[in-house]
């Protein structure tokens, strides 16, 4: 069964059809790229498929393990293994940054039904995947987000990806705001959670990522569908001849 | 206008009220007369109404219409009642001093757990014994305020506590007002006196037994903040859903000396605090705070005057307000610095969070800066959850309530963690989480 399908996925946001019939199969172990232009529907799909609210599904399926994820809250998502890198992570003053990540890790273990973390186990867990990611400790004291830099926030994500150990992880445009140095530090975290039970799905709108985080699939959206699909391969031709020949294709 | 209240029921007209529980308010030498002026006083106004700018929030005359009959003395029934209330909502290792309808009751109090530090006696006491001279005017002094004029013709009881210059007591004392009948009023009143340099910390609960309802609690505390003193004060407010609770606080702070004040009100059909903070003494601290926790269709009102009277203090208020149902949360801030207050520090921010559409934050910000070379500023904001933080939150795993819930904590800290006491902070925290799961 794979772990993740979508079947002709349409998504209206208010009036506007923004996805038109999606279809994307991603299995286990895989790395896939979705690219394509602005307002092709890339972040809409991540959104969609996270739960967030204010999008409305007038047709086809979005199944994980088989099971029907649009039936279920974002919590139930997050619990099942789903895990959105978002692309722009909010800052949350007065949740500590420690006690945030404690409690949606026990949040999303309860709703599995397996036991809390313990204390010492869960900061020794910390400290490890922190050191990794170059997070320091009093980072992680300060309210979620609050006065990070932009590579401290995608770290941030990365660290929760590390944390939660979901099935399937998907960036959102996880290079926007990030000079080579940051993206290197996130890109090298992303490729240690790389594992034979974990798909990931990359949203980008640049080929630069995919050097980093190289996928094994590179789907081409445009205008609310995938239009072409391929090897890493395809990427490097759509930096060297851009979207707009498939523009033209949607 | 001497008498404003409507006379259709006599027997509940004010006037009658102080009339028919003279005889049963305590006092001796001048005691009676210096509570038949502040009668006089009362009834000039009346109730307070939305025609008086402190008031036009909260309307009492509209709201509670006329002053109940005084509470009876509690039976033994009534402590029993209590005693459940009071040990409820016992601060960690503080000692409680425990009122009850009004009175204050020795058997339901830590009594031989007072340390040497502080004296204690009760108001009763104090008037009983009072001689011509003494400290009775000042314990019953009064403001233009009529409902603080009402509470020193009638108060019945409360506590008066000094410490001397020098001593710090080391446990906080905890006032439990504890509330076990039904539509009658209750009158209390404490006094507490700090020495130079003495510390020490006070918890006022206002709390309700089972079965008590529809009462009236009118509250005052008269506080003298010695020199290079330090007093922490805390209130927390949970009256019976249909009750109403007015507290009035005077505070003067000598020099060199630090208030920090916080009060929690989270229950209650109509609240009022209001809170008068006199600087009297250069190179002061005050931080002054507080939250409104409110649902239903109750109605809290915070209102604050902070007075710089001399130069080099500061002052800090943070106000936050967590408003749901049909809930109204009312908070006026008032910063007066007088023309001597040169170099004067204050800052003042109130913030509402509202949880549904038909909640209701009031917020009057007011500056009345008289001097030159001072630093003063107010915020006022008032708007609902982001979303985009539930969703976060959501998406990593925690239900939406508990995703909101940990959103509206995060927001009372700004103005809980103010309270330096750890233990205090722990007990108002854990009383703000207290009513966020009763809404659940």
């Amino acid at each position: 069964m794979a772990l993740l399908e979508v079947k002709d996925l349409k998504v209206r946001v208010e009036e506007r059809e923004i996805l038109h019939g999606l279809t994307l199969t991603v299995n286990e172990g895989e790395v896939h790229a979705i690219m394509g232009p602005n307002g092709s529907g890339k972040s809409t799909l991540s959104h969609v498929i996270a739960g967030k609210p204010g999008y409305e599904v007038t047709d086809g399926q979005i199944l994980f393990r088989g099971e029907d994820l649009l039936e279920m809250e974002p919590n139930e998502r997050a619990a099942k293994g789903v895990f959105l890198a978002f692309q722009y992570p909010v800052e949350i003053p007065g949740v500590a940054t420690m006690n945030f990540l404690r409690t949606a890790l026990n949040a999303q273990r309860k709703a599995r039904g397996e036991d809390e973390y313990s204390t010492p186990d869960f900061l020794k867990k910390v400290r490890e995947v922190s050191k990794s990611l170059n997070i320091p400790q009093d980072m992680l004291k300060r309210g979620v987000n609050v006065g990070f830099s932009g590579g401290e926030k995608k770290r941030n994500e990365v660290l929760q990806m590390a944390l939660f150990e979901p099935s399937l992880c998907i960036l959102d445009e996880m290079d926007s705001g990030l000079d080579i140095d940051a993206l290197r530090i996130a890109a090298d975290g992303v490729n240690a959670l790389r594992s034979p039970k974990r798909a990931m799905v990359v949203i980008t709108h640049y080929q630069r990522l995919l050097n980093y985080i190289v996928p094994d699939v590179v789907h081409v959206m445009s205008k609310g569908r995938v239009v072409k699909s391929g090897g890493k391969e395809l990427a490097l031709e759509l930096e060297a001849c851009g979207y707009g020949q498939f523009e033209d294709a949607a | 206008m001497k008498q404003v209240l409507p006379k259709a029921d006599p027997e509940r007209a004010s006037g009658n009220v102080f009339a028919a529980a003279r005889g049963r308010l305590p006092g001796a030498g001048l005691v009676p007369q210096i509570r038949a002026s502040a009668f006089e006083v009362y009834e000039r106004t009346g109730l307070p109404h939305r025609g008086m700018e402190d008031w036009k929030y909260t309307d009492l005359r509209a709201l509670i219409g006329e002053v109940l009959p005084l509470a009876p003395r509690p039976d033994a029934e009534a402590l029993v009642r209590a005693k459940v209330s009071a040990e409820q909502v016992s601060a960690d290792q503080a000692v409680k001093l425990v009122l009850v309808d009004g009175i204050f009751v020795p058997e339901l109090s830590d009594l031989g757990r007072l340390e040497n530090e502080l004296v204690v006696r009760s108001l009763r006491e104090v008037l009983e014994n009072s001689a011509p001279g003494d400290m009775a005017g000042l314990v019953l002094s009064t403001t233009t305020d009529s409902i603080i004029s009402l509470n020193a013709a009638l108060a019945t009881d409360g506590l008066v506590i000094t410490v001397a210059d020098g001593n710090a007591v080391k446990r906080p004392i905890q006032i439990v007002h504890v509330a076990t009948g039904a539509s009658v009023s209750t009158f209390t009143r404490s006094y507490l006196q700090l020495g130079k340099g003495a510390h020490a910390a006070i918890v006022e609960s206002f709390v309700s037994a089972e079965r008590a309802s529809g009462y009236q609690a009118n509250d005052a505390i008269i506080a003298l903040v010695g020199n290079e003193a330090s007093l922490s004060y805390i209130r927390v407010a949970a009256a019976a859903s249909d009750a109403v609770n007015i507290s009035s606080a005077i505070i003067a702070v000598g020099a060199r000396a630090k208030l920090d004040l916080f009060s929690m009100t989270c229950s209650g059909s109509i609240s009022r605090y209001q809170g008068f903070i006199s600087l009297a003494g250069e190179g002061t601290k005050v931080s002054a705070n507080g939250v409104n926790l409110i649902r239903g269709e109750l109605h809290a009102d915070t209102t604050m005057v902070v007075d710089h009277a001399v130069p080099h203090c500061t002052s800090r208020e943070k106000f936050r307000a967590v408003i749901d149902d049909r809930g109204r949360s009312v908070f006026q801030g008032r910063i007066v610095v007088r023309p001597a207050a040169r170099k004067t520090d204050a800052t003042l921010t109130t913030r509402a969070l509202l949880l549904s559409d038909q909640a209701e934050a009031d917020s009057k910000p007011e500056l009345e800066i008289l001097a030159d070379d001072v630093t003063c500023g107010h915020g006022a904001t008032s708007g609902a959850l982001d979303n985009s933080l539930v969703f976060y939150l959501r998406a990593r795993g925690l239900p939406e309530k508990d995703a909101k819930s940990l959103l509206i904590k995060a927001f009372l800290g700004e103005s809980i963690e103010e309270i330096t006491s750890e233990n205090l902070r722990d007990f108002v925290t854990a009383q703000a989480e207290h009513w966020l799961q009763a809404g659940r």
